[in-house]
């Protein structure tokens, strides 16, 4: 596509000044549309586009931002909490939510300026929706079409247990769920169970194969296994852990299945728990390139549309003023610091990489050499949102500029020791290490703590062991730990144990 | 095609379900707040809505996460100025105090959780389980006013309260029904006659300005005989007299302040006065208070004075009744105000006293107020309120004054509980021996 190419200028903006109606969105929509089609060659769900007030937002917000969620107490803190901040004036309402659903349903704020709503449209009904429809993650664990089914199955479903046992019975299962939600996502595709025959055949290949590679030396070789030879209770141990497919990593999968005590109507309480968890669990890995992708994705296109003289330069004013609020990143030591800002990273390192593949330096060449020079930094992009997530996208993708243009640093902290130590900055040795250590933060199967299922005995005491696997020693929490095994205990009816150890 | 739907009227409050149970599960919490709030707020202001803060435990919601500290952690950090790799630097006091906010992204930190509760969520709790009260009519039923009202129309009045329209609606339809001729078709009759009289002479134009010559005639006779506005069209707006309940209303707050009054005497008393004074709120438009505090010598004073201000001498109840009886005639005449009264005290009096009391409100205050409520703040272990056992100086004066009176009412309380069932028992019992 060329540069340089500009369609001429249309003679008038779309809209002057802050209102907006129907009619005018849709006019502004169709704009935004034919550049995230036909510049940036985006691929969206249809979408359904929704006009709110603040006090719906704000009952948005409180139901994990589904139009439709079962009812809980912990919404309604969520909701209480939300509105005196907003009442109060410490805390802004979004401007949008985007919600990953076929269609794509995205609500906007009624108060929102003509200009804001071209963003947003921008952002959510573009940005997102691309997102949500072609990265990996997305496509592999959720399923947008059935989603606000499910959630209006789940509402329907909690609060025909409600009439039925009680909404104390029923508060009780799912505020046990909850506090086990974080822990109760597969994280890793199940092997498709083989067929009988597929089986048959692979066992077969696999003495063909012993026959084949036999070789009679091997009997020469001190057999080390022999001294060792297991114990009938371990033997046990192997044939229980077996049976019930553990370790098990999704705590409410296994309670669901495995319970002694539960009820059927409580095991599916559980299954919501964990099935709404899984839905929200690439959200929560894909966060940074999420917001990264529409961001950059509204900043082109408000940008396009001025170029070509759609919108007036009040309005791009207007629209790059809340844009550069949104990607402000502090500085560690500001009061106002609360961690890398996933607006300013996710959208530095986008247009990072449509600087290198347009205008690379040696640098970029040396350390991005299947980027530098790309000559369709469009379709570098949308591969790069389609296939990586937070981690792997930073652990591949930030480049020395970014960090020197952020001026990270990598600070360890070891119990051990009563110093902090700088271990890498911004500069030639440390532009790996810093990488590797961000990248490393974004990795959520990493930062939730490590928490399996390893053994149970149903015809002994039925207790339940459970394994926190310390990542470089870290503990958990003690008092919430607690608090969580209680619940864990509540759903097992029997006793339940959790072991630490030391990851190797 | 994208679909726009516009959302805004759907109905709102859609959290309010979610919204209720949470206050139905922290509501031992959120009472213990709102009971404190009320203790530090003014009367006036004592039922409004506003903040509470209740404490985390019993509405967190834990989950297993890493601790604040132990281990070995990297942490990467934007904004570096001065660091270079290698450098070293002390760790904060008292382990990580850097990072302590770190959990409490969500509210769920060590810290209180703020929210705000709406004005009747507020009430709710504040007189939780005592049902919020609908008595109150029955003891104004004689706080009316004569009111004039419209009262449709008549017709004689004074010609300030002439109804306009009504008035030429009767004008107009008496016109139509006698042919009074319009303006506009005798301007019609005259313009015809003047184009006549400028055409030339014709036989028939001849015979056409006779007919009409005759036909104006006769209408500037009929508009002259038949008046535009008669005096039979008049009409006047009618007011009647109507009975409504006066407006205003004023609380005499007395209370015995001296030594034997405590912080919980106190705080009985000023429960009593905050519900008193949110039923007086719902029925009036205006409510003025007015604080008299009396030891040996009776003294108006403001809230924050009346409440918490110490001071020290015997106890003459008389005289806050003279200084009420005095305020009232000086300030709140009963003739525009609704006087309520209500006093509370420890049910101590000096000798001799207690008949000059009965004496006074008898003669100088009963017969002007809507009614007079006693309270004596009894003993902690006095587990019922009512009467009985041996009774206090002012309390046996008062017994047979609260026989005779409708007006007047007497209770004992004892602990915050009894407040709104004393209350109830002040009004339902004056229900009782009003008129049947």
């Amino acid at each position: 596509m060329n540069e340089t190419l500009r369609r001429p200028r249309a003679a008038k903006p779309m809209f002057e000044g802050a209102e907006w109606d129907f009619a005018l969105m849709q006019e502004v929509y169709d704009a935004v549309k034919d550049i995230a089609l036909n510049d940036l060659g985006l691929d969206v769900f249809p979408n359904q586009i929704e006009v709110i007030s603040a006090e719906q937002m704000l009952d948005a917000y409180s139901s994990v931002g589904m139009p439709l969620m079962y009812s809980h107490w912990s919404f309604g803190k969520r909701f209480v909490r939300d509105e005196m901040l907003y009442r109060k004036g410490y805390q802004a309402l979004a401007y949008e939510i985007v919600i990953n659903s076929n269609p794509c349903i995205s609500y906007y704020m009624e108060e929102n300026s003509m200009a804001m709503q071209t963003l947003v449209l921008a952002h959510a009904a573009f940005g997102h929706n691309h997102f949500f429809k072609n990265n990996y993650l997305f496509q592999q664990w959720t399923d947008p079409n059935g989603i606000l089914d499910y959630l209006e199955f789940s509402k329907r479903y909690v609060s025909e247990c409600e009439e039925k046992y009680g909404q104390e019975a029923v508060e009780s299962v799912l505020d046990a769920a909850h506090a086990l939600q974080n822990q109760s996502v597969f994280r890793y595709r199940r092997a498709n169970k083989l067929k009988l025959s597929e089986y048959e055949a692979r066992r077969r290949t696999r003495l063909a194969n012993e026959e084949a590679s036999y070789s009679d030396l091997w009997r020469t070789v001190p057999n080390l296994s022999k001294s060792k030879e297991p114990t009938p209770a371990e033997l046990e141990a192997a044939e229980r852990s077996l049976r019930h497919r553990l370790p098990e990593e999704n705590l409410l999968y296994f309670l669901e299945k495995s319970s002694p005590i539960l009820q059927p109507w409580q095991r599916e309480l559980l299954r919501i728990v964990r099935n709404v968890s899984q839905y929200f669990y690439p959200q929560r890995q894909t966060k940074l390139m999420n917001e990264g992708c529409a961001t950059f994705v509204h900043y082109h296109i408000v940008n396009q549309m001025y170029d070509r003289g759609l919108i007036s330069e009040g309005a791009l004013l207007e629209i790059l003023h809340s844009h550069s609020n949104v990607v402000y990143q502090t500085g560690f030591d500001n009061p106002h610091h609360s961690g890398m800002n996933p607006y300013a990273l996710g959208f530095a390192m986008m247009q990072d990489i449509q600087r290198i593949c347009v205008a690379p330096t040696p640098e970029d060449r040396e350390w991005f050499p299947q980027l530098a020079g790309h000559e369709d930094w469009r379709g570098a992009l949308r591969e790069i949102w389609a296939n990586y997530r937070d981690e792997s996208f930073v652990r591949q993708f930030l480049s020395p500029h970014l960090i020197r243009k952020f001026k990270l640093f990598v600070l360890t902290d070891k119990a051990s020791e009563s110093e902090y130590a700088i271990d890498a900055i911004h500069d030639a040795e440390g532009y790996r290490r810093v990488r590797n250590a961000l990248a490393d933060s974004y990795d959520v199967a990493a930062r939730d703590p490590d928490i399996q299922i390893v053994d149970v005995d149903l015809l002994g005491d039925r207790k339940l062991i459970l394994k926190h696997r310390r990542r470089n020693r870290v503990p958990l929490a003690e008092g919430d730990r607690d608090k969580v095994m209680r619940h864990v205990k509540r759903l097992w009816g029997y006793d339940a144990i959790l072991q630490e150890e030391d990851a190797g | 095609m994208p679909q726009f739907i516009d959302r805004r009227l759907n109905p709102r409050d859609k959290s309010l379900g979610n919204r209720m149970r949470f206050l139905k599960r922290t509501r031992a919490r959120i009472k213990e707040a709102v009971d404190k709030a009320v203790r530090e707020r003014t009367i006036g202001d004592a039922a409004k809505g506003g903040s509470v803060s209740i404490p985390t435990d019993g509405i967190n919601e834990p989950m297993f996460h890493d601790a604040d500290s132990g281990g070995d952690r990297s942490r990467v950090l934007p904004g570096n100025k001065e660091f270079v790799s290698g450098d070293r630097l002390d760790k904060p006091k008292g382990g990580q105090g850097g990072r302590g906010r770190q959990g409490a992204q969500d509210g769920d930190g060590e810290d209180a959780f703020t929210f705000a509760l709406s004005e009747e969520e507020f009430l709710d709790l504040l007189f939780e389980d005592l049902e919020l009260p609908d008595l109150i009519k029955a003891s104004l039923k004689d706080a009316k006013l004569a009111e004039p009202r419209r009262a449709g129309y008549s017709a004689d009045g004074l010609i300030p309260n002439l109804n306009v329209l009504r008035t030429m609606r009767h004008s107009l339809s008496r016109r139509l029904a006698l042919r009074r001729p319009s303006r506009s078709e005798i301007e019609r009759l005259e313009t015809r006659l003047a184009e006549i009289a400028e055409a030339p002479e014709t036989e028939a134009l001849k015979e056409e300005e006779l007919r009409l010559r005759v036909e104006l005639k006769r209408a500037k006779h009929l508009q002259r005989s038949i008046p535009f506005i008669d005096p039979i069209d008049v009409r006047y707006n009618r007011f009647t007299r109507v009975v409504v309940p006066r407006a205003k209303a004023v609380m005499f707050c007395l209370m015995d302040v001296s030594a034997s009054m405590g912080e919980r005497e106190k705080d009985l008393a000023k429960r009593f006065f905050i519900l008193l004074h949110l039923f007086l709120k719902r029925k009036y438009e205006r409510v003025d208070i007015v604080f008299i505090r009396h030891t040996h010598e009776a003294k108006e004073v403001d809230e924050h004075e009346f409440f918490y201000g110490r001071e020290t001498g015997g106890t003459v109840v008389s005289t806050a009744l003279e200084a009420m009886a005095e305020i009232r005639d000086k300030r709140y005449s009963p003739a525009e105000w609704n006087v309520y009264c209500a006093e509370a005290s420890d049910g101590d009096n000096s000798g001799g006293d207690t008949e000059r009391c009965v004496e006074l409100l008898n003669e100088a205050i009963l017969p002007t107020t809507q009614y007079f409520a006693y309270i004596e703040i009894a003993d902690r272990d006095i587990s019922s309120h009512w009467s009985g056992g041996d009774s206090k100086e002012l309390w046996r004066g008062y017994a047979d004054l609260a026989e005779a009176a409708p007006n007047f009412a007497m209770r004992k309380v004892s602990n915050p509980a009894d407040i709104y069932p004393v209350f109830r028992e002040l009004f339902a019992r004056q229900r009782e021996k009003g008129t049947p």
